[in-house]
């Protein structure tokens, strides 16, 4: 690994202040489990790592505020997969996390840096999209809210300017009552980077959310409130064109050796049918 | 500590004895046990957080040792493959690997061990599905798998419900 200077600030604004000074040359450090790899290959050459561990705003909390679950930047996928106030309100998410990497993984890796990563097949985009979730972000100018549909640009590349750092990400608790399920194909089970990743949900007012992502450069939300794919006995054949719609942005990699773009766009089309039923299915048990 | 350094005094409890020692900070967690500690046990391999060979325990929960540098364990507790045995004997959970034949190369094994005592500490009656998940970040080239879930459900039979 070559080397780099280390930092671990006290505080939130020593954390932007180093952000602020060595732009591109800094690399935020929090679970470590994509960051320490891409040291050790060379793909991230930093001059700095700041290790936001010891910041006191950023410890691993999920609280609620306002009508929000707030779920902080130190927060590992272990404590946000087994948290009862995510697994209650936003299932799909508990779902999601509970499939990232391996125990050895989600005890390290944070929701926030798998959102910061921006990979296109990260697992918890589908959800946080679904769920409408905000990503919470202090910089120089102050905090800046980010709608997440907002935050991803490509693999790696996010809205965040020079000397932001991500503190939180906010999921408004639902309104509505709404059914929600995660779902992914793996080329094995166990510990995998998805295929494809998916998450659907229905609400009561017949709105439905689909996102996916692992099939084009980063997760996409599609809605439709036409009532007709939350509608249970609506026949496969209204919902067909509307599912099209809703993956016609899809644009998997021919490069990618995971799988295929047919296979891709194959399993994209059975697990949204899939997930679909399930939601709907959830919705009714309530 | 916000001012910027290349190396780090760190303070950790590896296997309950209090280490202080001068890292540098691109060493990972595994290159200290190893090379400074000398604590052989936990296994280098695949260095990407794919094979759990390097699994240790830290502050109570699992981790890819290669995937932490040194000094985010500073005022950690460390529990190694050589932290698992009871009073200088192996562990109930070690000797059902023996006993169970899990043991073929034995390279994977410390991680597996330290793995698999995490999952029973938490879960001390698991399911096969639940062995399987709690160890999926282990993998094994010998293909002992079978064998390993036994060793790991024999041990949960020995343990009072």
């Amino acid at each position: 690994m070559h080397t780099f200077a280390y930092a671990r600030p006290a505080t939130l604004a020593e954390a932007v202040a180093l952000l602020e000074a060595h732009g591109p040359a800094a690399r935020l450090l929090a679970g470590g489990t994509d960051l320490v790899i891409r040291l050790r290959d060379g793909t991230a050459r930093p001059a700095v790592v700041i290790d936001v561990k010891q910041i006191a705003e950023l410890r691993p909390a999920i609280h609620e505020d306002g009508g929000r679950l707030v779920i902080s930047a130190g927060t590992v996928m272990t404590d946000v997969a087994s948290d009862e106030r995510v697994r209650r309100s936003f299932p799909a998410l508990a779902e999601a996390a509970a499939v990232v990497g391996s125990v050895q993984i989600r005890n390290r890796a944070t929701l926030v840096g798998n959102v910061c990563n921006a990979s296109p097949a990260a697992d918890t985009a589908p959800s946080l999209l679904v769920y409408d979730a905000t990503v919470v972000a202090e910089g120089p100018g102050g905090t800046r809210r980010i709608p997440v549909d907002d935050f991803f640009v490509r693999s790696g590349v996010t809205t965040l300017a020079r000397g932001e750092i991500v503190t939180a990400i906010e999921l408004p608790l639902p309104a509505r009552k709404m059914g929600a399920v995660h779902m992914r194909r793996t080329r094995r089970r166990g510990h995998d980077l998805a295929s494809v990743t998916l998450c659907c949900g229905v609400d009561d007012a017949e709105v439905t959310r689909l996102a996916y992502g692992s099939v084009g450069p980063r997760p996409v939300l599609m809605i439709d409130e036409s009532g007709v794919l939350a509608d249970p006995a609506a026949a496969d054949e209204a919902k067909a064109p509307i599912f099209e719609r809703m993956f016609a942005d899809a644009s998997p990699s021919p490069r990618s050796m995971r799988a295929s773009p047919e296979y891709r766009l194959a399993m994209l089309r059975v697990l949204g049918a899939r997930a679909l039923r399930t939601a709907i299915d959830r919705l009714a048990q309530g | 500590m916000s001012e910027m350094i290349q190396t780090v005094l760190i303070e950790l409890t590896v296997n309950g004895r209090r280490r202080a020692l001068t890292v540098a900070a691109n060493h990972t967690l595994l290159d200290v046990l190893r090379d400074d500690l000398e604590l052989t046990g936990t296994k280098e391999c695949c260095l990407v957080g794919e094979c759990g060979a390097c699994t240790v325990s830290l502050d109570g929960r699992i981790v890819d040792s290669c995937l932490v540098l040194a000094v985010e364990a500073d005022r950690a507790q460390v529990t190694t493959v050589e932290g698992l045995a009871v009073d200088g004997h192996v562990s109930p959970l070690q000797q059902a690997f023996l006993d169970k034949g899990a043991v073929q190369c034995g390279f994977c094994i410390p991680g597996q061990l330290v793995a698999a005592h995490a999952l029973l500490a938490e879960n001390p009656h698991p399911t096969v599905p639940e062995i399987q998940e709690g160890l999926a970040g282990n993998l094994c080239r010998c293909a002992c798998y079978q064998q390993i879930t036994e060793a790991v459900l024999a041990t949960a039979e020995g343990t009072d419900r």
